[in-house]
């Protein structure tokens, strides 16, 4: 089957003998905009005249060209082996590039055109064969006045005998196309007209609703419609004929509308007036082509699903199911639209296909990559294409019942199985928003059961490298794709093999955060007013300020008990603590699940397991004090800088004081500035001493959690802060409750502010300022929505603001920045803060992906390849001080 | 960073002549631009009997990044060394280091050369000198109480008595012990110019880690300044080692990953700490181009000895040579491979590529593909395998790629052997499943020999404290029972058979040092039963022929997937 077979402009072989120049009315060729064009004839027929006639310098690839490339003589025919090898390189170049090409050869020996068939078939592009079929005599004359030609007439004869032997069977060689030119006037008068491809709507930019697998489900469609703005349109009888698009927007369908459900005519009826009516496209499924093949009288195995449509259809009148047939005749495998960026066909479509024109691409549209095998439910295994696609177009297709639609590698399955019980749905795009409606009831029993999945992943797979190494793009829901470049996968993969966890608990990594951008205010790199006011110009007014609690980040996943932790990650266990790059916060397993335990005995008691219905949470924590993980990093660095400073400046000191009194001059600005150095050093100490405190197993630690990520089929995250501060109060207070004496859990100060009030900011200054005066590390600000947009603009969805922004303190920098750097804030407020943004936003989004994919119950390799991308980003080049 | 010089004198030969050997008028505040920041010379005592002149050095923290910007932070120093220049909290503005020494000699230029023009005398005479330095960093300090320590070995022989104090890290936190710098005062009649030029020389020794780019004229420069007594100094090997370090490390510069260097930022940790494959600082293995063998034990012993990571491993050892049992090893396993008569070879977790040279010496291995995790080692692997200059269908046997044996690989399948070679006990033991699922079940190539230590051994590891591990990187290590244990259910799991060999010397009681387990594709054992000793049948199911295959296994969508 191909979609362009134009039969009238076959005619090879009629058997006339070429007239002599007779003058010719003007020959139009179809020429489709993708194509192999095969020029035949003998040598002198004119083919690169007519080449160059009609076609760009760049589309044609001529044999003599090659020869020349190759041996420098391009007549030199002992090259004309490495000369075609070259020629079909190109050629090959040129189609995988999805360009026109035209082959420049004699062409006339089946040989040749057998190996650019299969050039064209390889790159599932239409071979097109033109045939100037130009008296041997007049060639022979052309021939004799080029005096590089020096073979004897023989070869043209030998030649013209050859392409009178092939015409017959052009079409069986493969050619879709043959036009037969016949004599010097018919070629003279040819004209060539490019033809678009059919499947080829780039120009149609949407907006556009693209709806799942309907299934005859009718009244679930009518409802969709409406909910997406459609007015329906109906008959006398009521029946819907069409619906209205809302201005602008136009309906495409995934296929597979029929078949299975209760009233295949009626969506039908309502899909094929639509389409008339300008207001939707429809690409054909599977189940249309076999439809298609039954109403046409062909022989096919009725199934099931099959039964239904004919059923129904034998109810309806003979004229409809004509409109019927002639309507899925009519369908085009796949559509490309969008200026190239979406394409839309039933079961996914790999880049390379995209827009090609064969029976491959056709079938791979309507069926999918098959592996061959089938599965323990008799259905054919698919290739995992979407896994590996890595294309710049967005593919939508059906095809395959998901539980949740969701993005993978820039593709998308719409197929909620609304025929089976579940729901259909429709992707809005450009705005890449999922609307579904549940089906009415469960029409048709599934063959096998619809499971929460990603497509080619039903059943899980372990872990593969493919999955995470190289360069790699993510699929966020948040914030677009976001690309892993290959060398932070490849240290993130040493990481996480190495030291991290199994992969199967590790299902968040924890985002970095932006700092505050940076305050002009005498003595201060950090300060609240720069938080508020970036919120406020990003128009958030509500947000929340958190105390900033000065430990080592820590991830926990608490189980309720056991079994709930391997019911849920196939670990069993209580659960695990885990540091910003994977690893085990603790070495010690029996003072891990002490803590843990902790924590699920405040959980329990504060009744969270039961109120989340959950056999376990997942925590985003500070844990306290410093010192527990990073002592090695206190000795040789923190301390090491301090113990220097204190031997050394007292001694400096000591020696000016002796000069100075001795009655040495000019040494009193020294002195000062080594007595600025020196009580900078003590104040560098005394900041990081704060943060440090001895421990014994439970006693000492603390832990602050700040977020309550996720529960089971929930990704908390996305809930507001308050929501999530309530809860955590709850779990700090069951555990204060039970351990009066030393409770583990930490309350997280915090204070609601409104960016625009004054008096609302300048009295989180002054808490902001007690808090660091104390010792504080200082406080971050967040949107109290969590998830905050910025206006959305032309369609698309606004950029996401940032989830958070630190303010250290004066004092806690001095850790980071150096004991004395305040005496530098000139140079330090130099620094730069995009890249540091730009990395939290992707982060995050990446952390909420995974929370997401949990949350949708998507297998371990969908929710490990976000946490992964997170550690890679983490190898980012950033100043690690912001 | 400060550094004091005393004289003492009478009236006769008056202690003021200080101020004429550094060239210094003692009643002059004088600064100099160096190029870490200003210097100050000035002089807190005068006076016939004694007279002292201290020289301040105010290092621009600042400054001092933006100079190291861009340079990958050394190896082995860690935090206290260049890796520290990168960092805004930094020592370097505190304590002696490298850095003085160039002040010393930018300041002090004439001095150190002994050159002193208005009493030409001078210069030549030793003075009775103290040289104070309140903090100065020395690297590498010897762990046991017993041994003299670095500052004594290096001054000492100079003729100077040393008197070190270490300095508490912090006295609210005793627990953490001391710091690595010492107060230190040198006491000693030498010429000022020795002295000088022993300071400039030693400290960047006690260092560990220059500060600046070595120059190709570092070799002059150090032999300018310990002309006359370098060469006859007892540690004059060490001296030069550790001065020229960054020469020799600059090769292994190159192939330090930021990425990773930044992860084990994020960590607080040291990059080390994750790079563990890297070669120490100082391995002069690339610049002898002989091939060296650093193989695991050699690294082993060094662990053992008690030296830490980030001492010198060669200092430590030398004198105590561990058994040649790598190479053992490798000779077991190069049997094995040939009597099954594999061509296509696995070395997973190749690391820097020793098997991997011996494999290539055996023409029936026609296809050599090493993996290993660490991007770091395979650079050090393909570098010391010569892989860009052996012959072209030399080079065409060997591959290396990176890959973690915990996730599945669709390229290492259809392979005739695989070869884990001291490997799974760097893996957490609770992570073997996936790596016994990414070899045996989906790579599942024919034959795979899997070697690791036998922790009955380690009681007769002389250099090896009780209960300790043989390698800082190992997560356990397993007794003959347990190894056999797991080689036994893994069989049976995935389809092979296993049998059982010793590595190296065989004691009556506790074993060999090294176990190997040979496993063998179940369909393929009965026609090519080699003569190894020990052979066992899957344990789990006797009679039963092999029933776990791989495709019943775990998951078959990840055989669909593979591609």
């Amino acid at each position: 089957m191909t979609e362009s077979t134009d039969p009238t402009s076959t005619d090879p072989g009629t058997g006339a003998e070429p007239t002599a120049s007779a003058p010719a009315a003007p020959r139009r060729l179809p020429v489709t905009d993708l194509a192999l064009v095969v020029l035949v004839g003998t040598s002198g027929a004119g083919k690169s005249s007519f080449a160059r006639r009609h076609f760009a310098a760049t589309q044609v690839i001529s044999s003599d060209f090659c020869r020349g490339l190759v041996s420098d003589d391009e007549n030199d025919q002992s090259a004309s082996a490495d000369a075609f090898d070259v020629l079909h390189y190109i050629v090959g170049k040129r189609l995988a590039a999805g360009r026109l090409t035209v082959v420049d050869a004699t062409n006339v020996q089946p040989g040749a055109r057998k190996q650019l068939v299969a050039l064209a078939r390889e790159h599932d592009v239409l071979p097109i064969a033109i045939v100037l079929d130009v008296p041997p005599g007049v060639c022979v004359e052309r021939n004799r006045a080029r005096p590089e030609r020096d073979f004897g007439p023989q070869v043209v004869q030998r030649q013209h005998r050859e392409l009178r032997r092939s015409l017959n069977g052009l079409e069986r060689e493969g050619f879709r196309r043959v036009h037969h030119l016949r004599g010097e006037a018919e070629v003279a008068a040819a004209e060539i007209v490019v033809e678009r491809r059919w499947n080829d709507l780039r120009e149609r930019t949407g907006p556009f609703d693209i709806v799942g697998d309907v299934h005859g489900c009718r009244a679930e469609l009518e409802t969709l419609l409406d909910k997406l703005g459609y007015r329906l349109v109906r008959d006398e009888q009521g029946r819907p004929v069409d619906a209205v698009p809302p201005a602008g927007r136009t309906a495409v369908f995934v296929g597979d509308l029929v078949d299975r459900g209760p009233d295949t005519p009626g969506v039908l009826r309502l899909v094929m007036g639509m389409v008339a009516g300008g207001h939707a496209l429809c690409v054909p499924g599977n189940h249309e082509n076999k439809l298609g093949r039954a109403l046409s009288g062909r022989q096919v195995t009725v199934s099931h699903g099959l039964r239904e449509s004919l059923d129904q259809l034998a109810a309806e009148s003979p004229e409809f199911v004509a409109e019927v047939r002639s309507f899925i005749r009519d369908l085009v495998s796949h559509y490309v639209l969008d200026e190239g960026r979406l394409v839309v066909c039933h079961a996914g479509l790999p880049e390379k296909y995209h827009g090609r024109t064969s029976g491959r691409v056709r079938s791979h549209a309507l069926y999918g990559d098959t592996t061959g095998e089938t599965d323990e439910y008799g259905l054919p295994v698919r290739y995992p294409w979407a896994e590996e696609y890595r294309g710049k177009p967005l593919v939508v297709y059906g095809h395959t019942p998901v539980l949740v639609p969701s993005f993978l590698n820039n593709t998308i399955c719409l197929d909620t199985g609304a025929v089976f019980g579940g729901s259909l749905t429709a992707l809005r795009y450009p705005e890449r928003e999922l609307v579904s409606v549940p089906a009415e009831r469960e029409w048709y029993a599934p063959v096998r059961p619809l499971v929460s999945d990603a497509p080619g992943a039903r059943d899980g797979r372990p872990l593969d490298l493919a999955d995470v190494i190289g360069r790699r793009a993510v699929e966020t829901a948040l914030h677009g794709r976001i690309a892993v470049r290959e060398e932070n996968a490849a240290a993130a993969l040493e990481v996480m093999s190495r030291f991290a966890l199994d992969p199967r608990l590790l299902a968040y990594l924890p985002p970095t955060m932006a700092p505050s951008p940076t305050s002009q205010r005498e003595g201060y790199l950090e300060h609240p007013e720069e938080a508020f006011g970036s919120y406020l110009a990003a128009g958030v007014r509500q947000v929340v300020c958190e105390e900033k609690h000065m430990g080592s980040r820590a991830v926990l996943l608490v189980a309720r008990d056991v079994a709930a932790l391997e019911r849920r990650f196939g670990v069993a266990g209580p659960g695990a603590i885990w540091t910003r790059t994977g690893r085990a916060f603790l070495d010690d397993q029996e003072l891990t699940a002490a803590v843990l335990d902790r924590i699920r005995t405040a959980a329990e008691s504060a009744g969270l397991f039961d109120e989340l219905a959950t056999g376990w949470l997942l925590l985003d924590a500070e844990l306290l004090p410093w010192s527990l993980k990073a002592v090695e990093l206190l000795r040789r660095q923190y301390a090491a800088v301090g113990a220097a400073a204190g031997a050394v400046l007292p001694e400096v000191l000591d020696a000016l004081r002796l000069a100075t009194e001795r009655g040495m001059g000019g040494l009193a600005e020294l002195t000062e500035r080594q007595r600025r150095r020196a009580a900078d050093a003590t104040a560098f100490t005394v900041a990081y001493r704060r943060y440090c405190w001895p421990t014994e197993g439970l006693t000492g630690i603390r832990l602050a959690p700040f977020q309550l990520l996720a529960a089971e089929g929930a990704n908390l995250a996305a809930r507001p802060h308050d929501r999530h501060l309530e809860w955590l109060d709850r779990l700090v207070a069951a555990d204060a409750a039970a351990h009066p004496a030393e409770p583990l859990l930490r309350t997280t100060g915090r204070l609601l502010v409104d960016t625009a009030d004054e008096a609302s900011t300048a009295a989180a200054t002054a808490w902001w300022e007690k808090l660091t005066a104390a010792g504080g590390e200082g406080m971050v600000v967040k949107p109290l929505a969590s998830v905050v947009r910025g206006a959305a603009r032309e369609g698309r969805p606004g950029r996401l603001v940032q989830p958070g922004l630190k303010v250290r303190g004066r004092e806690y920098l001095r850790i980071i920045y150096g004991p004395d750097y305040t005496e530098h804030l000139g140079v330090l407020r130099g620094r730069a803060l995009g890249h540091k943004q730009s990395l939290a936003l992707r982060e995050y989004a990446l952390g909420m992906e995974a929370l997401d994919r949990l949350a949708n119950g998507e297998p371990l390799w969908r929710v490990h390849e976000p946490v992964f991308a997170v550690l890679a980003l983490e190898s980012e080049p950033v100043d690690p001080r912001l | 960073m400060f550094i004091s010089i005393t004289t003492t004198g009478t009236d006769a030969q008056p202690a003021t002549d200080l101020g004429y050997m550094l060239h210094k008028h003692p009643e002059k505040v004088q600064q100099f631009s160096t190029a870490y920041g200003e210097a100050t010379v000035f002089y807190p005592e005068v006076g016939n009997q004694r007279c002292t002149a201290a020289l301040l050095l105010e290092v621009d923290p600042i400054g001092l990044v933006r100079r190291s910007r861009g340079r990958a932070p050394t190896s082995r120093a860690g935090s206290t060394g260049a890796a520290a220049l990168a960092q805004y909290v930094n020592d370097r503005t505190y304590a002696a280091s490298s850095l003085l020494a160039v002040a010393l000699r930018t300041v002090f230029r004439s001095a150190m050369k002994g050159v002193c023009v208005q009493r030409p005398g001078l210069a030549e005479q030793p003075r009775p000198l103290t040289v104070l330095l309140p903090a100065v960093a020395a690297q590498g300090e010897p762990s046991r109480a017993d041994e003299p320590s670095l500052v004594e070995r290096l001054f000492a022989p100079l003729g100077w008595q040393v008197e070190a104090v270490p300095i508490p890290l912090d006295e609210s936190f005793p627990e953490w012990g001391t710091s690595r710098y010492l107060r230190l005062e040198l006491t000693g009649t030498l010429r000022l110019a020795d002295a000088l030029q022993h300071l400039y020389v030693l400290l960047p020794v006690l260092d560990g880690a220059k500060h600046y780019w070595v120059a190709p004229d570092e070799v002059d420069k150090l032999l300018a300044a310990g002309a006359g007594w370098l060469a006859e100094h007892p540690e004059r090997a060490l001296i030069v080692r550790r001065y020229l370090q960054r020469r020799w490390s600059l090769a292994n510069e190159a192939l330090r990953r930021l990425e990773l260097v930044r992860l084990a930022e994020a960590e607080e940790r040291e990059p080390e700490e994750l790079d563990d494959a890297m070669p120490p600082q100082g391995d002069a293995t690339d610049e002898t181009g002989t091939g060296a063998d650093t193989d695991a034990d050699t690294g082993t012993a060094a662990h053992a000895d008690g030296a830490d990571t980030a001492g010198d491993a060669g200092d430590a050892t030398a004198g105590e040579r561990p058994l040649p049992l790598a190479g053992q090893r490798r000779a077991a396993i190069l049997d094995l491979l040939r009597a099954d008569g594999a061509a296509r070879v696995l070395d997973l977790g190749c690391g820097q590529g020793e098997l991997i040279g011996e494999l290539l010496k055996v023409r029936q291995f026609t296809e050599i593909l090493g993996v290993d995790v660490s991007a770091g080692a395979l650079a050090v692997a393909a570098r010391r395998l010569r892989l860009h200059r052996l012959p072209e269908r030399q080079a065409a046997r060997v591959r290396l790629l990176q890959g973690a044996l915990t996730y599945t690989n669709a390229r290492l399948r259809g392979y005739d052997a695989a070869v884990l070679c001291e490997v799974i006990e760097h893996l957490d033991e609770d992570r073997l499943p996936a790596l016994e699922y990414a070899v045996f079940g989906a790579a599942h190539p024919a034959t795979v020999l899997v070697t690791m230590p036998n922790a009955e051994y380690n009681v007769l590891w002389e250099s090896l404290p009780a209960g300790r591990l043989r390698h800082g990187d190992h997560r356990f290590e397993w007794d003959r029972a347990a190894f056999r244990a797991w080689a036994e259910r893994v069989a049976a799991q995935y389809g092979y058979r296993v049998s059982f060999q010793p590595v190296g010397p065989d004691d009556p009681e506790v074993g060999p040092p090294s176990q190997l387990a040979a496993f063998r594709q179940a369909e393929l054992t009965a026609a090519t039963q080699p003569g190894t000793t020990h052979t066992t049948h899957p344990a789990a199911q006797p009679g039963t022929t092999h029933t776990t295959h791989p495709a019943d296994s775990p998951s078959r969508a990840a055989e669909g997937s593979d591609r």
